[in-house]
């Protein structure tokens, strides 16, 4: 019997474990999933949850309701990879393997901002990219009576890059349903030189920031959190007030990746962009957030990023070459309040265009332009995502590849 | 992309000014390109600008953090030296391409 590990049953994980339980002769693999955590998070309802749209139960599910049966379940922690030797030590166990794929995603490092986790964390001071952060804002929220609200990347790259505009897009609506909208003062501070990480976003929607009266401050690299003065600081001294901070810490890799020497600076293990093969170990395949390939750290990229891995795990084993398929594809929708959202189609090297997606010229969605549509199909995600996604079911029309039928090249992003 | 001469010597630059090859780099151009921006170069300047060339010909990603961790300079320093937008600028007078940010 040969050995397939995988290291994580978030997303990427779990649909791995799916693809390739129907793959694989049983007989002669054993795959066998490992995660020190008992509950699966829909990530994407953590945006919704502080604005009291989605309950907690919608969010969190067990998560060994996702994994097959077939496959060898283990609820516990992972100490450390030791890829020369193939083999990974958990808390009381060696398992070893002939074919390794790494899932282990991205999580929030506060404790690499200065000041951050200090007197005012989870009183003013609160993230929104764990399911206790997205909690305790909920409840922050329902009777914060107003002021300066301070919405923050820390630094890139970041899980779901959209989600803080998106934040900002729907606080700005639900404090106007609540009739406060005049005490709230909203701005939007990113150490990019634009509101959207993509020129051809920030060209196509800058009109909504100034529709939402949302303030905007680029360039802004933060050095540190004035507790004192609630005040958060630049490099460059520069200092933005607030009364509520709703900031997206540093994103990193799992301690196990630095533990194991696999990972960058960001413990993000580098990894081929088109084959999904680790650079440093020809059995290692990572997938999902914990790679360090330039495509957004989002559900959609792991979704199509696993069909490739898919069939790469299946050439490797037989010793053909490696398809060289993966783009980067992405496919997210961006709330923008008000009912409606937006859907954006991208990959590494093709930024968002205007056109119908999935079917050319039909739609029904449309791109880069907001409508209802859009939002039901936001909505109607979640459900996908429990039934489909998780389960490695193909979403019908939507390819692995980007797709240029229905697109139109017709926006010059503002270089500058 | 289009061919502008820099320092008396014909280089390919993209859109927003970055060298397509940055093996047409040398220290003139750097100079100039930097006094474009309003930087005067010295050679603690120099001392970042060759630790990024050859992280970027190792294939190596770069961002502001691993920058701060290299032992050359910390960000503190970087920000000093390349105001405004460290990593934007220090690459464009490095002569490799404009950082990637990913959405």
């Amino acid at each position: 019997m040969k050995n397939l590990l995988i290291l994580g049953a978030g997303t990427a994980g779990t649909m791995m474990a799916n693809h390739l339980r129907s793959k694989l002769y049983l007989n002669e693999w054993k795959i066998t999933i490992v995660d020190q955590y008992k509950t699966h998070y829909y990530q994407p309802g953590f945006l919704f949850l502080p604005f009291d749209t989605y309950t907690e139960k919608q969010v969190k599910k067990v998560g060994k309701k996702f994994i097959p049966k077939d496959v060898n379940y283990i609820q516990k922690k992972i100490e450390q990879i030791f890829p020369e030797e193939n083999k990974v030590q958990l808390e009381d166990e060696t398992l070893h393997y002939d074919i390794l794929i790494v899932a282990t995603g991205s999580k929030i490092a506060p404790e690499e901002t200065e000041g951050l986790i200090g007197p005012l964390w989870k009183k003013d001071i609160f993230d929104f990219y764990t399911f206790e952060g997205s909690l305790a804002l909920r409840n922050k929220l329902r009777d914060w009576e107003g002021g300066k609200l301070v919405v923050h990347i820390t630094e890139m790259p970041i899980k779901c890059p959209v989600a803080p505009l998106e934040f900002a897009f729907l606080a700005d609506d639900y404090f106007r349903k609540k009739g406060m909208r005049d005490k709230v003062e909203i701005s939007y501070v990113t150490p990019l030189s634009g509101a959207f990480t993509k020129p051809t976003c920030t060209t196509a929607l800058n009109y909504l920031l100034k529709e939402k009266d949302i303030k905007i401050e680029i360039d802004f690299a933060i050095e540190s959190v004035d507790n004192d003065t609630k005040e958060i600081v630049d490099y460059e001294d520069r200092r933005i007030p607030f009364d509520l901070l709703v900031t997206i810490p540093t994103n990193m890799g799992d301690e196990v990746i630095e533990k194991s020497g696999m990972g960058d600076d960001l413990n993000f293990i580098p990894t081929h962009h088109n084959t999904l093969q680790s650079l440093a170990h020809e059995n290692v395949f990572v997938i999902g957030d914990a790679t360090n390939v330039p495509a957004s750290k989002a559900g959609s990229v792991a979704h199509f990023a696993a069909e490739t891995l898919t069939d790469n795990i299946l050439l490797y084993i037989d010793g053909y070459p490696l398809k060289n398929e993966f783009d980067g594809h992405a496919n997210c929708f961006i709330e923008t309040g008000n009912n409606k959202a937006l859907l954006i189609d991208f990959n590494y090297v093709t930024e968002p265009v205007h056109g119908k997606f999935p079917f050319a010229k039909i739609g029904p969605l449309k791109l880069l332009k907001e409508s209802v549509f859009n939002h039901w199909g936001k909505l109607a995600f979640r459900w996908i995502y429990w039934n489909m996604l998780l389960k490695g079911i193909p979403i019908p029309f939507v390819h692995r590849n980007m797709s240029f039928k229905g697109k139109i090249f017709d926006i010059k992003p503002d270089t500058k | 992309m289009s061919v502008k001469t820099i320092a008396g010597v014909q280089v390919n630059v993209s859109e927003d000014g970055y060298l397509e090859d940055m093996s047409q780099w040398n220290e003139e151009i750097a100079k100039e390109i930097a006094s474009e921006i309003g930087i005067e170069l010295t050679p603690k300047h120099f001392e970042v600008l060759n630790f990024l060339r050859e992280k970027t010909a190792a294939k190596e990603t770069l961002t502001i953090r691993g920058v701060g961790k290299s032992g050359v300079v910390n960000i503190k320093e970087l920000y000093a030296l390349f105001p405004k937008g460290p990593l934007k600028f220090s690459s464009r007078i490095a002569g490799i391409p404009k950082p990637t940010s990913c959405i």
